[in-house]
């Protein structure tokens, strides 16, 4: 097995054992990022000065004996819309592509604070506004498995680089599936916790009431020391949860027996391609044998969720960029004659197609005689899809579900057709309507393309979904299949 | 259905200025979206309370205390152009 491509934890073992160096295992992931970069796409800006001075301090303390953490000199890549203290921070946009952040954000400064290595920042649709990562103002990202598709989106940069051993974990943010779409695009673990349990401080919001930052890993016992590091109260964020702090590896067992998990019959409907469905059968098979209970059940709204979700976050989205004015930071357009002409100018050179849509919808919808047509409705229909969850939580442990309908799709081919890029979020954006925690978990191959079965739970019940989805990864091989490149 | 003037409208709100091709396009790309997520209309929401927000919070206080911030000069060391220690734009009025 390559350097690059172990997990953390393997890579913990090596360095406490002093087998090998916190440099030299630096050292190795900036090789293979030198080696697949072109070739991915994964990062926009690389910071290997950074990550090795982290290195050799992690270095210095193994030579003197002191203990580390599980994450320390760890390279992990920091999705581009996180801000990073003195490292440029785009959100993929035109509009920030000079923006050096005075601060960082919280879940930076806890990684940091455990020892890990910075390695970059990450790739994403513009503002997280996308499913392909070709919506980034700079290029887009390849998926490791087939370089001629979409690594997914919003967090593909991040998702791409865990797949192809360009960095050990990375941090995501997910608003409609952006961490759980890409994790199982490119077949990795990636986790939206509860909304509030990981502080939103220093993420470049895009709709706050649904954005919530989360890890990729290749592993659910990486997930789980990501969670470690990154969880927690945070004063920073009035919509930070105070919550009781655990240690998530404590989950880590191989035990499903007697879990209760319901499959909401909507999100098994037709429209998904049948090979995806074959491999999530199978996955759901899996667990049964492993003495889980698994039966179908319903959630009624399921079909409103997706209208409400891209509603709800484009009223959000309209407010939350409308700071990008072209006074405080960012780009400013040249030659404009008076100061609202220089923040038309500057907003439509400086937003893409994407971004421009949704700020245009969102506003539209919040606008005068509309409001209670679209906004206040979907602010209803969210009550009831919230509502449903409730109903099955009563009655069982989890969820399962496909991520997605598909595996990853070709470059170019849903570039023009906006709301068939929409509908790809069905299965994961009611989750974060509801605010509960989801997981992708890598669960077999699709025509030689990863699928990723997505595991939902109650608000805060992170430890059952990690316990679940540590047992599925026990009992099966997908986590140690790698693309080749 | 949205007219071609809705999106001059909209896109002055949001401060945007469109191309006549881009108006275009997006007078049929919101009016393709909004018509597909009209069946959420039909869905019956009277007594229903609406949720703008997950976690029952309030709002959030804490002490007036002088915190640490940054400097002003990091404050204004991403803008596009200053003078002295304030953000300068074009003419207002």
């Amino acid at each position: 097995m390559q350097l690059f491509l172990l997990t953390a934890h393997e890579m913990h073992d090596l360095l406490i054992k002093k087998e090998i160096s916190a440099e030299e295992l630096n050292k190795a992931v900036f090789a293979r990022i030198d080696a697949v970069e072109e070739q991915i796409g994964a990062y926009i800006t690389r910071t290997r000065e950074n990550a090795l001075a982290q290195a050799r301090a992690v270095d210095r303390q193994i030579r003197h004996g002191e203990k580390i953490s599980p994450l320390s000199g760890i390279p992990i890549a920091i999705k581009d819309n996180i801000c990073t203290d003195g490292i440029k921070t785009t959100a993929g946009s035109k509009i920030l592509s000079n923006f050096i952040p005075p601060y960082s954000a919280t879940v930076v400064k806890r990684l940091e604070a455990v020892g890990g290595a910075i390695a970059g920042k990450a790739n994403l649709d513009e503002f997280a506004m996308g499913s392909s990562n070709e919506n980034s103002a700079f290029f887009a990202t390849r998926n490791p498995w087939d370089t001629s598709r979409v690594p997914g989106g919003s967090s593909g940069g991040s998702a791409a680089a865990v797949a192809a051993g360009e960095a050990v974990c990375a941090l995501g943010s997910d608003t409609g599936g952006s961490i759980r779409q890409p994790a199982s695009f490119c077949g990795v673990v990636g986790m939206k916790p509860t909304y509030g349990a990981v502080s939103r401080y220093g993420l470049i919001a895009y709709a706050s009431s649904l954005d919530q930052i989360g890890p990729f890993a290749r592993d659910v016992t990486d997930c789980a020391l990501m969670l470690n590091a990154i969880c927690g109260h945070d004063p920073l964020d009035s919509t930070s949860a105070k919550y009781q702090v655990v240690d998530y590896t404590g989950f880590l067992t191989d035990d499903v027996r007697g879990m209760k998990l319901g499959v909401p019959e909507e999100y098994m409907a037709e429209g998904t391609d049948p090979a995806v469905r074959c491999v999530i059968l199978k996955a759901m098979k899996k667990l049964e044998s492993l003495g889980a209970v698994v039966e179908y059940t319903s959630l009624p709204h399921a079909e409103y969720a997706l209208p409400t979700y891209y509603l709800i976050a484009q009223a959000e989205a309209s407010s939350n960029l409308a700071r990008y004015d072209g006074v405080r930071y960012g780009m400013r357009a040249k030659g404009a004659e008076d100061v609202i002409d220089m923040f038309m100018k500057t907003r439509s050179q400086g937003f893409g197609n994407e971004v421009k849509r949704r700020i245009m919808l969102g506003t539209y919808v919040l606008s005068a005689g509309y409001h209670d047509a679209y906004y206040l409705k979907a602010l209803k229909a969210r009550t009831l899809i919230i509502g449903d969850f409730d109903r099955v939580f009563k009655k069982y442990d989890l969820l399962l579900s496909p991520v997605s309908s598909t595996t990853a799709f070709r470059i170019g081919e849903k570039m023009n057709n906006p709301l068939q890029m929409y509908l790809s979020d069905l299965c994961t954006s009611s989750v974060n309507l509801a605010g509960i925690p989801g997981l992708s978990i890598p669960c077999g191959l699709a025509g030689g393309l990863p699928v990723g079965l997505q595991l939902i739970g109650r608000p805060f019940d992170e430890g059952k979904l990690l316990r679940a989805a540590y047992t599925f990864e026990q009992n099966t091989d997908y986590h140690k299949q790698f693309p080749e490149l | 259905m949205i007219t071609k003037k809705d999106i001059e409208h909209v896109a002055l709100l949001s401060r945007l200025e469109l191309t006549g091709p881009e108006k275009d396009m997006y007078t049929r790309q919101l009016n393709d979206i909004l018509n597909h997520f009209q069946f959420l209309a039909r869905l019956d929401t009277e007594n229903v309370q609406p949720t703008a927000h997950v976690l029952p919070l309030q709002n959030v206080f804490r002490e007036d205390w002088v915190g640490r911030h940054i400097s002003r000069e990091d404050a204004l060391a991403n803008c596009p152009d200053r003078e002295e220690n304030y953000f300068k734009v074009p003419k207002i009025v």
